[in-house]
């Protein structure tokens, strides 16, 4: 195996600056909770569907949050509102949403029964969660482990009809893993859509019914080509929590979840962020979820060598809020990109050492490499070419999952075509070079080496200098992707609120407990 | 002896002129077989090609087959008759662009940039106005007369005009990166239309680009100028630089 010649101790530092970085923040988890977080509790007591178009959890929240308590948790008056009514979560939500009922002005039940409530709800979908856990693992020892890389594709027509026929077709050429794009701007919603759609643009909405169309449809085709088909969606934006609790119940695989993305990319609140993609990610720990980062990002707003570090740092910051939610290294992706200009003489040997660096740090995780984007110009041969390249890196460095790149990348999103001819190209480059890296050593003081070394200089660098100011003001002083956020700015920061003594979410209690954190 | 091409009648050219040579790649859903290899030839053949030759068949699954093909066309276009509207500044390096605007308008000129509304691509507003710019052209950040803002993605039209006249902007470069089912035209034609029915179009140049834009598309959607793949932050700063100059003399 090709190996980078890398000082322990530097690792070790870096890790420990990440971790100090991370662990500053604490007081946020503690102390404070969120909307969507509240909603993601009312999800998993079983409540959905829709009134006038809005989903039901979001009523709920809102009239809790407008009577101003909603500091003790949702869990609370729902379990007190179902006694008093001896009705079910879901029942008693309907009564809210029709005006008929509200649940902050009833008699209180007593403590031990609302507990008791909670204790029987909570048991149930963890159960349920469990059990889709295990529905994986069985699949994965009945048909074999996923590929290594895995080929990870997308579909994105918007229609999710459309896209059952995409995914069974790309499963059929080769695929491991098909990811559902979201229809752009989801992210920003502070809902999630509800029921099947077959509208979007640039994606596929994400609801928990499409969730369930494409869980489907990709077990009927794996069950036929004898290999499990891992799902994809995004538990990002402003309804991180709400998504991954979606996923977890309908057995999706893999969410992107990012810590940061959404405050540097998305202009989402700091505070919320970091709260919701702590429970998010405590729920996908839970479900045995694999994440996945998009480190990708930073490189297609900055330079791919001038900025490389910001990758290794985001990387390491992202698993150090990975570990205190419960996620494991084998179910973390960490994300990387294939982005230096094309022109630049001996760019593959800086993608190269990039891609080697990664690997080095997080041996034991899926890590996860995006294709070209930002150099794919239309010119579908050439990128189609970059690709090859890319899927070479891929196989020599030991990634965990290979996102393929189309050659009509900056064209339209994927036709049928494009991602088979993606997935040959893939197939091809992975076996025309599998034991490659068995077979070569890497000149200790070579370029390789002493590029790797730089950027894990610089990382080291600059997560001393953003621990030594705390992330917040970091990202206040544009440290990261020279995009400057506020604690105050961003959207979101209304839905977040301070929990009192009594504030209880069953659901992240439990899954503390038996996840050991 | 040479080639004689005759602007009037050009043809594809594959390896010979005039020999009307076209590559096609396309799925249909249909068997991968001969009966699908005879249905891709019949649908070249109503395409009005000829000399059709299917190189390559393959299952793509679900009933679908992927075809790659040669046929020749045998029309013609007369290159002398043709008439697009193109961007027809000279297009001059940031230096040059900067000597321009001191000399002629002696003061920098205030720009906001923005994807729109769904959108959330910033590739293209980032390679335009980021100060590292893209491919080795620098961004219009870099240039010393522009007072540059890039306020990134998914903005709603209604911010982007209020933070332009809020900053007394002159120019408003705007970006769509999504074109599925046309969202971009949807986009692009309601900024043009909030800016209108507020009466304040006229205050700012106003610039499009994105994958599927072209200067053409541009003016008939009511924009000063539109920039397709392939241009730089120099030809967009050219372009206002000539045409603030301009503005400034009516």
């Amino acid at each position: 195996m090709i190996k980078l010649s890398i000082k322990d101790e530097n690792i070790i530092k870096a890790r420990e600056y990440a971790r100090e970085i991370v662990n500053s923040l604490s007081w946020l988890m503690s102390d404070y909770s969120s909307v969507s977080i509240e909603r993601t509790v009312l999800r998993l007591m079983r409540i959905d569907g829709i009134f006038d178009s809005t989903p039901l959890p979001n009523i709920v929240i809102d009239l809790l949050s407008e009577r101003n308590v909603l500091d003790r948790g949702a869990a609370y008056w729902i379990a007190n509102a179902m006694i008093y009514k001896n009705a079910s979560a879901q029942e008693v939500a309907e009564s809210i949403s029709k005006d008929e009922f509200d649940p902050t002005k009833i008699p209180t039940m007593p403590d031990e029964k609302v507990f008791e409530t909670l204790e029987k709800l909570t048991t149930e979908m963890l159960k349920h969660i469990k059990s889709q856990n295990k529905f994986r693992e069985e699949s994965y020892a009945k048909f074999g482990p996923r590929k290594k890389p895995a080929i990870y594709v997308i579909v994105a027509t918007g229609n999710i009809y459309d896209d059952v026929v995409q995914a069974k077709a790309a499963a059929r050429e080769g695929a491991d893993i098909i990811a559902v794009i979201r229809s752009t701007a989801q992210s920003l919603l502070d809902y999630v859509p509800f029921g099947a759609t077959t509208e979007g643009f640039g994606g596929t909405f994400a609801t928990q019914e499409n969730f369930k169309i494409m869980r489907k449809g990709l077990d009927e085709v794996g069950e036929e080509i004898g290999k499990y088909i891992s799902l994809t969606n995004y538990a990002s934006g402003l309804c991180m929590p709400e998504i991954a609790a979606m996923g977890a119940i309908e057995r999706l695989d893999v969410m992107l979840n990012d810590a940061m993305y959404g405050i540097l990319f998305r202009d989402i609140n700091m505070k919320r962020t970091i709260l919701d993609q702590y429970f998010s990610r405590m729920i996908n720990a839970y479900a045995g979820i694999e994440i996945q980062t998009g480190e990708d990002n930073y490189l297609t707003t900055s330079d791919a060598i001038e900025k490389a570090y910001t990758v290794t740092a985001s990387q390491l910051i992202n698993e150090q809020f990975a570990l205190i939610s419960g996620l494991k290294h084998e179910k973390m992706g960490l994300g990387h990109a294939f982005e230096i200009n094309p022109k630049i003489e001996n760019s593959f040997l800086y993608e190269l050492s990039h891609a080697l660096l990664t690997h080095t740090l997080f041996p034991d995780s899926p890590t996860k490499y995006m294709p070209p984007t930002k150099f794919a110009t239309g010119n579908i041969f050439r990128t189609h070419l970059l690709n090859g390249m890319f899927n070479f890196i891929s196989q020599i460095t030991d990634q965990g999952v290979q996102l393929l790149g189309m050659m009509t990348e900056a064209i339209h999103t994927p036709h049928l075509v494009d991602r088979a001819v993606a997935i040959e190209n893939a197939n091809y480059v992975f076996k025309a070079t599998k034991d490659f890296s068995n077979e070569f050593q890497l000149s200790k003081d070579g370029f390789i080496n002493q590029r790797a070394n730089l950027v894990l200089d610089e990382t080291i660098g600059f997560l001393k200098k953003v621990s030594e100011k705390g992330l917040f003001k970091a990202m206040k002083n544009s440290d990261f992707a020279d995009i400057k956020r506020t604690e105050t700015g961003g959207k979101g920061l209304d839905g977040v609120f301070k929990k009192s003594d009594n504030y209880f979410n069953p659901f992240m209690e439990k899954m503390k407990l038996e996840l050991g954190i | 002896m040479s080639i004689i091409i005759d602007s009037k009648r050009i043809k594809p050219y594959g390896d010979r002129l005039d020999d009307g040579r076209m590559q096609f790649s396309f799925s249909l859903p249909a068997p991968c077989n001969e009966v699908g290899k005879e249905a891709a030839k019949i649908l070249l053949t109503k395409m009005q090609l000829n000399d059709i030759e299917i190189c390559y068949l393959s299952d793509l699954g679900e009933g679908f087959t992927h075809f790659i093909a040669y046929a020749s066309t045998s029309e013609t276009i007369d290159l002398t008759k043709i008439n697009v509207k193109v961007v027809d500044t000279p297009v001059m390096d940031m230096k040059a662009t900067d000597e321009f605007i001191e000399k002629e308008i002696g003061h920098s000129i205030k720009i906001v940039g923005a994807c729109i509304e769904s959108d959330a691509h910033t590739v293209g507003i980032d390679a335009i106005m980021n100060m590292k710019g893209y491919d080795h052209r620098y961004g219009l950040e870099r240039y010393k007369y522009f007072d540059a803002t890039n306020l990134g993605a998914q903005v709603p039209s209604e911010e982007l005009l209020r933070i332009a006249v809020d900053e007394k902007a002159d120019v408003i470069l705007v970006s769509q990166i999504v074109t599925q089912r046309n969202i971009h035209i949807k986009n692009l034609t309601r900024l043009i239309e909030l800016a209108e029915s507020e009466g304040i179009r006229d205050k700012f140049l106003m610039i499009c680009g994105g994958p599927r834009l072209n200067h053409e598309l541009a003016i008939e959607l009511g924009y000063d100028a539109g920039f397709g793949t392939g241009s730089y932050a120099k030809d967009v700063a050219s372009f206002i630089a000539f045409r603030m100059v301009e503005r400034n003399k009516n």
